[in-house]
């Protein structure tokens, strides 16, 4: 049984298409299609509705010690009000997945995971927990949505004092007001353009959605869906849980290398990790230059030989070629180095580009 | 949804209009270029190939994924619209306008929807 978003009628009333996602229930695009929804928050801004992602709270004195430890980041020097991102290693050195750390005060964070892998997270975290520390999943009581594109902050400036409105990149207001809805309030997002990320609870997220809708409708805001969230991420090379990393892969192969503290104590995976260096395999960005579109998970080859796979890949929207991410045998990974890619049966030729295939301006 | 009255239709959202000749236009409908979404790619079969009912002559991409699309008829291809090379988006602009492919020598058909059974298949399948 698929659960409903609290925006569940509101996506309806968009006319969303809805399609079953990680237990919910969620629109992968409205009427304007995924093309006008990508092109909207590279040029003005979309509005997505992302409950479905999974909040937990890590509170008490070794709160700290322990996501150093079970987190493959170092959260040490971290300031309260910053938000950071970490891989989250298995022993022999994959990814459970990915996530961000919100670090509220010095006893206590907020963990923003997949939704897809909540519950495989929560019982990864739990297992390792040690010492004073409290661990609350809070997803059932919270809906998050996102606003994403340069007209972002214009549009809540409208709702919202300046105080309330975070301004570095990866930092957040704990207590932030829109109109009068309390809400957690973060400058992060997943589509490589400026936005932030609001955290309220279920009962306000209708209103806060309607609000925002009709505060951005000056600056071209529309609501989007799953589709342009995938090809916004992909265009900006985030890496996906299940494409370009999964518990097989090391982050290190996926090239999270900044996310990923070799040099802090013991951590869970960091053995695993080792234990694969010097890295074998990397990712890398591909670019058609054949005639057809990369998918994931196909496979790639160089004079005849298989040298990896494709991990996420697509039609885009904004630079308006046939892109794709691949984890590929290291030999292979110099920028232009031609290939093929199996398409069903087809041979489409590719070659190696750098990543990101889009960087914002500003 | 349109759906018009001179050509046929198959359950898999293909449609059929046959011209003299034993020969026959293959197109999209407007139900299926509306389900895909933005097309961004069209991959058809080369003039000359054969094509046979119920199997796959080509695929349509949208961004979001790809659908294969399956003859009506088995023949031999005679024409292939190179106009979609370039401009996939056309079927979603004009569906019935625009055509994919062209088969002479038509041998069979699949069982075939007048336009009212189309549209009656459409409403039971929603």
């Amino acid at each position: 049984m698929d659960l409903k978003t609290a925006l569940y009628d509101r996506h309806l009333k968009s006319d969303g298409k809805m399609v079953p996602f990680a237990g919910y229930i969620l629109p992968v695009q409205y009427k304007s299609g995924v093309i006008e929804e990508h092109m909207a928050v590279r040029q003005k801004a979309g509005l997505f509705d992302v409950s479905h992602m999974g909040e937990v709270l890590l509170s008490g004195k070794d709160a700290l010690s322990n996501i150093n430890y079970i987190f493959t980041n170092d959260f040490t020097n971290m300031k309260p009000g910053k938000v950071r991102y970490s891989p989250m290693c298995n022993e022999s050195g994959g990814v459970v997945d990915d996530l961000l750390v919100y670090k509220i005060n010095d006893e206590k964070f907020l963990v923003v995971v997949n939704a897809s892998n909540r519950h495989k997270d929560v019982e990864h975290i739990k297992k390792y927990l040690f010492g004073d520390v409290n661990f609350k999943d809070i997803s059932d009581d919270i809906s998050q949505l996102a606003i994403q594109g340069p007209n972002s902050e214009k549009i809540l400036l409208k709702l919202a004092q300046q105080e309330s409105i975070p301004q570095g990149y990866y930092s957040f207001v704990e207590k932030a007001k829109v109109s009068s809805i309390d809400c957690l309030i973060s400058r992060t997002g997943y589509t490589g353009e400026d936005g932030f990320e609001i955290y309220m609870k279920n009962e306000d997220a209708p209103k806060m959605w309607d609000m925002l809708l009709k505060a951005g409708e000056e600056y071209g805001l529309i609501p989007c869906g799953l589709g342009a969230r995938d090809t916004l991420r992909l265009e900006a090379a985030m890496p996906l849980y299940g494409h370009e990393m999964d518990d097989t892969i090391s982050p290190l192969e996926t090239g999270l290398d900044f996310g990923v503290k070799m040099d802090k104590a013991d951590f869970v995976g960091k053995k695993g990790i080792e234990y694969k260096l010097p890295v074998k395999r990397k990712r890398v960005g591909l670019k058609v230059t054949g005639r057809g579109i990369i998918r994931e998970h196909q496979k790639v080859y160089a004079n005849d030989k298989e040298i990896g796979f494709t991990t996420s890949g697509t039609y885009c929207p904004f630079i308006g070629e046939g892109i794709a991410m691949a984890i590929l045998d290291l030999e292979f990974t110099s920028l232009d180095t031609k290939l093929q890619v199996d398409v069903r049966g087809r041979m489409v030729d590719a070659k190696v580009i750098n990543l990101p295939f889009y960087k914002r301006s500003n | 949804m349109s759906i018009l009255n001179d050509r046929m239709y198959t359950k898999s959202h293909e449609w059929v209009q046959f011209l003299e000749d034993n020969k026959a236009r293959i197109g999209l409908t407007d139900y299926a270029q509306d389900s895909l979404g933005g097309l961004v790619f069209v991959n058809l079969p080369e003039e000359g190939d054969d094509v046979t009912k119920e199997v796959s002559f080509g695929d349509v991409e949208s961004v979001k994924a790809v659908s294969d699309i399956f003859s009506p008829v088995s023949g031999t291809v005679c024409a292939i619209n190179e106009e979609l090379m370039d401009s996939p988006e056309r079927i979603n602009d004009d569906p019935y306008g625009v055509w994919l492919i062209e088969v002479k020598n038509i041998s069979e058909k699949t069982e075939l929807l007048s336009a009212d059974e189309y549209e009656k298949y459409l409403k039971e399948e929603a």
